[in-house]
């Protein structure tokens, strides 16, 4: 018999060269993943984008068109979900509405034969684990939306399975339950070691839980990293948008020594490094990078500099947040430390921020934040 | 004030219309209890006589065992065979879901008359005229539209997600259907099942083309009974099929409204 009590070892997923097609349209194109053992990573993005269909493939809910994925070196194409021994967790919750919340968590185990004794200690510490012991007669429509979607944490990690897979779970809760959930699923990480691959499109939240994110668009994915990496050097100006706040400057440029010199409204802009091949590019900025100033003169020495009019100033306390919107229609945000004097809506501001912080990115498109 | 006037006339048609629907229960049960040795309405006396003739009579006790018999067999077998075909109803969806439950359903809609003669003209032909095998055949493929319609209504607000869910528990397709989707659409099969009983049992029309004095089933005997004489006897049989499916029905709503409580 297995021993239900140790820690899982988190198996390593290699999703190699995947598509997964419905007719013509592909909703997963040539898709190529690595994610390391016991790594919690997030699969981000848009609706659409082919989050779940990956998430369906890892899982064996649907068949792919195209490619390979193996769960520590072993191919599992032709493994039916059920032998897979992975652990999913639904937005919808899934819990079965005729089974105690015991019932349920005891499912997968009476599904694998564990004798009664076993079965039931595995049952007791896995609700204490999601802290709903006081929970285990009740029926699934007794409980809160957050305790359902605890009751199906528990039922799916209760087998000790190598790889949790989680769609959304948290999409339905509210705000402060999705916060205060989101903790108990990285604590419940830390404590099972297992790998975590989790779903969600709103960023904020891959970047509270992630190890690695990796970000979906359109079939395809446009880059995995660190949020930090994903940040600071996003690869495509879709994921810059689409990761934290950002101002984006669109203009025609020219190379001067190692440096893209963007022409907007008449001023030049500098990027500290030459655009990477062909095409149009973009300056992205991210708001701390900005400063806002009254009088141009106070802006540092060698920043680039575009005036305009303040459309938003807030104080936030620890710091300001303006809007300032440049001729042409362009809105750059700004976060600053406290300034000695709040400006006002409707004043001429000067914007400045240094050229190695002018995010160079080629133009392909992508729609400002959703 | 105003609103007094339209109230008391909805309520005297409801009282109305509900009588109209019961009227010939209320006939046929004080008959049963009547003394005279003929079937007139209103009775006199009162006597046990009918229901001590319906138990004693060999011809009459020999017609309930036979429509229990066929009657049970067919909820059984209109039971699974509906079942099964509902489920796969649904799983194929789109068009050819939509022929096939028509199909299915046809025999609500043909008239029982067109079908009986269409049955006893085959039934002659392999002789299964008067024998329970042909009772069964002919009343299943009248009782299995019924199943059909009430499983498929609770397939329909089953949620099938929770079969994947079973899977990724590590369920089998077999298992995650005797686990979760057939606990969940019980009450559909047992409303099924017990719509089957009744149709079996109380069925006159195809069993009075293919009956034999071999098997009469109780609802052909009551027919031949009243055409032949007026033996009061039909009436204790009506009040006592009456009062069956009166328990039968009432117990499965019963259960039906616990279950729905418990979830
Ligand atoms: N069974 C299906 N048949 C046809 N198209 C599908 C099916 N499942 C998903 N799709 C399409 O594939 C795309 C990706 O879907 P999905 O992976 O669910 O996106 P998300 O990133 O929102 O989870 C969507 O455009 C969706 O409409
Ligand atoms: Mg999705």
């Amino acid at each position: 018999m297995k021993d239900f009590a140790t820690k899982a070892k988190g198996a390593a997923i290699d999703i190699k060269g995947v598509s997964k097609h419905y007719g013509r349209f592909k909703a997963l194109d040539d898709v190529d993943l690595q994610i390391q053992p016991g790594e919690f990573m997030s699969f981000l993005g848009p609706s659409g984008s082919g989050k779940t269909t990956t998430l369906n493939l890892i899982a064996g809910f649907t068949d792919l068109t195209r490619g390979e994925i193996r769960l520590d070196e072993r191919s599992i194409g032709n493994t039916p979900a059920h032998k897979r021994n992975i652990g999913v967790v639904f937005q919808h919750y899934a819990l079965f509405p005729h089974m105690t919340v015991a019932k349920n968590v005891a499912y997968p185990l009476q599904q694998r034969r564990v004798p009664k004794p076993a079965r039931e200690a595995a049952v007791r510490e896995t609700l204490a684990k999601v802290q709903l012991q006081d929970f285990a007669h009740r029926y699934p429509s007794e409980l809160s939306g957050g305790q359902q979607q605890r009751v199906a944490l528990a039922r799916a990690m209760v087998f000790d399975p190598s790889v949790l897979l989680m769609d959304e779970p948290l999409g339905a809760l509210d705000k402060k339950l999705r916060e205060f959930l989101q903790l108990e699923i990285k604590r419940i990480h830390r404590e099972l070691g297992s790998t975590f691959v989790y779903v969600t499109h709103d960023q904020e939240e891959a970047l509270v839980l992630s190890d690695r994110i990796a970000v979906f668009n359109k079939g395809k994915i446009e880059q995995v990293g660190t949020g930090m990496e994903l940040y600071t050097k996003p690869r495509t100006l879709f994921v810059g948008q689409f990761i934290g706040e950002s101002s984006v400057l669109r203009g025609a440029h020219v190379e001067d020594g190692g440096a893209a010199v963007f022409t907007i409204n008449g001023t030049p802009v500098r990027a500290a490094r030459p655009a990477a091949g062909e095409g149009a590019h973009v300056i992205l900025l991210r708001p701390e990078t900005v400063s806002v100033h009254g009088a141009a003169s106070d802006a540092p020495e060698g920043a680039n500099r575009l005036t305009g009019t303040v459309t938003e100033a807030l104080y936030l306390g620890s710091g300001v947040k303006y809007e300032v919107t440049i001729p042409g229609g362009t809105v750059i945000s700004a976060r600053m430390a406290n300034a000695e004097r709040l400006l006002t809506i409707g004043e001429e501001a000067t914007v400045a921020w240094q050229p190695q912080d002018s995010i160079l990115l080629a133009d392909d498109g992508s729609a400002a934040q959703m | 004030m105003r609103r007094i006037l339209p109230r008391i006339l909805l309520g005297t048609i409801c009282v109305l219309i509900a009588l109209w629907l019961v009227a010939p229960t209320l006939v046929v049960v004080p008959m049963s209890f009547a003394e005279q040795k003929s079937l007139v309405f209103p009775p006199s006396g009162f006597s046990l006589q009918w229901y001590e003739n319906f138990f004693t009579n060999k011809q009459w006790y020999g017609s309930l065992i036979v429509s229990l018999k066929v009657a049970l067999i067919v909820a059984l077998l209109a039971t699974v065979l509906g079942t099964l075909a509902a489920i796969g109803i649904e799983r194929a969806k789109g068009r050819s879901a939509g022929i096939l439950r028509a199909i299915l359903i046809t025999p609500i809609i043909i008239p029982g008359v067109v079908m009986a003669i269409g049955i006893y003209a085959v039934y002659l032909d392999t002789r299964l005229v008067g024998t329970l095998t042909g009772y069964v055949l002919a009343h299943t493929m009248l009782a299995l539209p019924f199943v059909v319609i009430a499983v498929g209504a609770s397939l329909s607000v089953f949620d099938a997600r929770l079969e994947t869910a079973a899977a990724s528990l590590g369920a089998s397709r077999l298992s995650a259907f005797f686990t979760v989707t057939l606990p969940l659409i019980l009450p559909g099969i047992l409303s099924g099942m017990l719509f089957a009983f009744v149709t079996s049992f109380d069925e006159v029309i195809v069993s009075l083309f293919i009956t034999s004095p071999q098997a009469t089933t109780l609802p052909v005997r009551i027919f031949a009974s009243i055409t032949r004489d007026s033996d009061p006897t039909v009436a204790a049989v009506g009040s006592l099929t009456f009062l069956a499916t009166t328990i039968i029905i009432g117990a499965g709503l019963l259960v039906g409204t616990r279950r729905g409580r418990s979830k």
